[in-house]
C-alpha cells in the first residue's frame, strides 16, 4: 500500500469515529440532502456541520454537487459497506472455528456411548 | 447453531462473538490447552492447522502454521499476554516466517477470549481487535479468509482511488 492509499484508510476511519458524522451519513446514504436541510437538523451551527460534511467527503464516503444556491450531499454506498463487509469477512474465519469446536464436543460425547449392536 | 451474537464494531475494528456450547466451561478450556484438539479447530479444512510450540503461560508463546491445498505454509505465533484457566485467556495473534520468527510488518490482532457458565453449558465470548482498517485488509489479503468470497476489492478501490 502506498502512503497515499494509508492516509486515505486514516481519512475513513477518523470520518466514522464520529457519532454526528456517523447520523449525516446514515441521512445521505437514504437520500440526497442540501447541506442546509443537514445543518437545520442539529443543534450547532451551519458551519459546524458543513465541516463534517467536508470530513465525509474527504474519506470518499460522499459525494457533493452544486444545484443552484444548494450544495446536495449523497453517501456512497460502497464504501461504507466496504469498512463493514471486512470485519463480516473476518466473523466467517470466526463462525468457521466455533463450528468445529461445536463439532469436536459433540464427538467427545458419541465415544462415551456404548458401542452401536 | 452454537453463535448466539455477534457484534462489529466499525469504529474500533473489532469483532465481538458470542457462542453456546453444550459442554462445561473445563472442556472448552482444554480445547485451547491441547495442541492436538487446537490444530483441528484453528484451520479450516482447506488450511488445516499445525501447532507446533504450546505454552499458553502469560508471557508463553504457541506457534503454528497452516498448510494450504498446494502445499504452501502460512505460520503464525500467538503470544499469551494473561491466562485465567479455565476461565479465559488472551494473546496477540501474529504472522511469522516458517521458523516462526514474527513479521513485524505484518498487524497483529489483539485477541481476548472468556469461558463462563450458562444454563449447564458454556457461554465463550470471543474479542479479536485489529489496529486498522489496513492492518484488518491485511490479514484478509494473507488468506486468513474462510470460504468467503473477497469483498477486499472494494475497499481496495476505495483507498486506490
Amino acid at each position: 500500500m502506498t502512503e497515499e492509499s494509508e492516509n486515505r484508510a486514516d481519512a475513513l476511519f477518523h470520518a466514522l469515529a464520529d457519532r454526528t458524522r456517523r447520523d449525516i451519513l446514515r441521512r445521505v446514504l437514504a437520500g440526497e440532502h442540501s447541506v442546509s436541510a443537514l445543518a437545520a437538523k442539529y443543534d450547532m451551527s451551519f458551519a459546524a456541520v458543513q465541516k463534517h460534511v467536508a470530513v465525509l467527503e474527504k474519506a470518499g464516503l460522499l459525494t457533493k454537487r452544486r444545484s443552484g444556491r444548494e450544495q446536495l450531499a449523497s453517501g456512497d454506498v460502497e464504501a461504507v459497506r466496504s469498512v463493514a463487509s471486512m470485519l463480516t469477512e473476518l466473523e466467517q474465519v470466526w463462525r468457521g472455528r466455533i463450528a468445529r469446536i461445536d463439532v469436536l464436543i459433540a464427538s467427545d460425547s458419541h465415544q462415551e456411548d456404548p458401542p452401536c449392536p | 447453531m452454537p453463535v448466539t451474537d455477534v457484534q462489529q464494531d466499525l469504529d474500533n475494528l473489532t469483532l465481538t462473538i458470542t457462542a453456546d456450547f453444550a459442554a462445561p466451561v473445563e472442556r472448552i478450556w482444554r480445547v485451547y490447552a491441547d495442541p492436538r484438539q487446537l490444530e483441528k479447530v484453528w484451520g479450516p479444512p482447506t488450511y488445516p492447522a499445525t501447532v507446533v510450540d504450546h505454552d499458553l503461560t502469560p508471557g508463553g508463546r504457541v506457534t503454528y502454521y497452516m498448510t494450504g491445498p498446494e502445499g504452501d505454509k502460512h505460520a503464525g505465533y500467538w503470544l499469551v499476554t494473561t491466562v485465567d484457566e479455565p476461565r479465559g485467556f488472551s494473546f496477540d495473534d501474529g504472522f511469522a516466517d516458517l521458523d516462526f520468527n514474527p513479521r513485524p510488518e505484518l498487524p497483529v490482532s489483539k485477541n481476548v477470549f472468556t469461558f463462563t457458565e450458562h444454563d449447564g453449558g458454556t457461554r465463550a465470548t470471543y474479542v479479536s481487535r485489529y489496529a486498522s482498517a489496513e492492518a484488518l485488509k491485511q490479514v484478509l489479503d494473507m488468506g486468513v479468509v474462510e470460504g468467503a468470497t473477497s469483498s477486499i476489492n472494494q475497499i481496495d478501490d476505495l483507498v486506490a482511488s
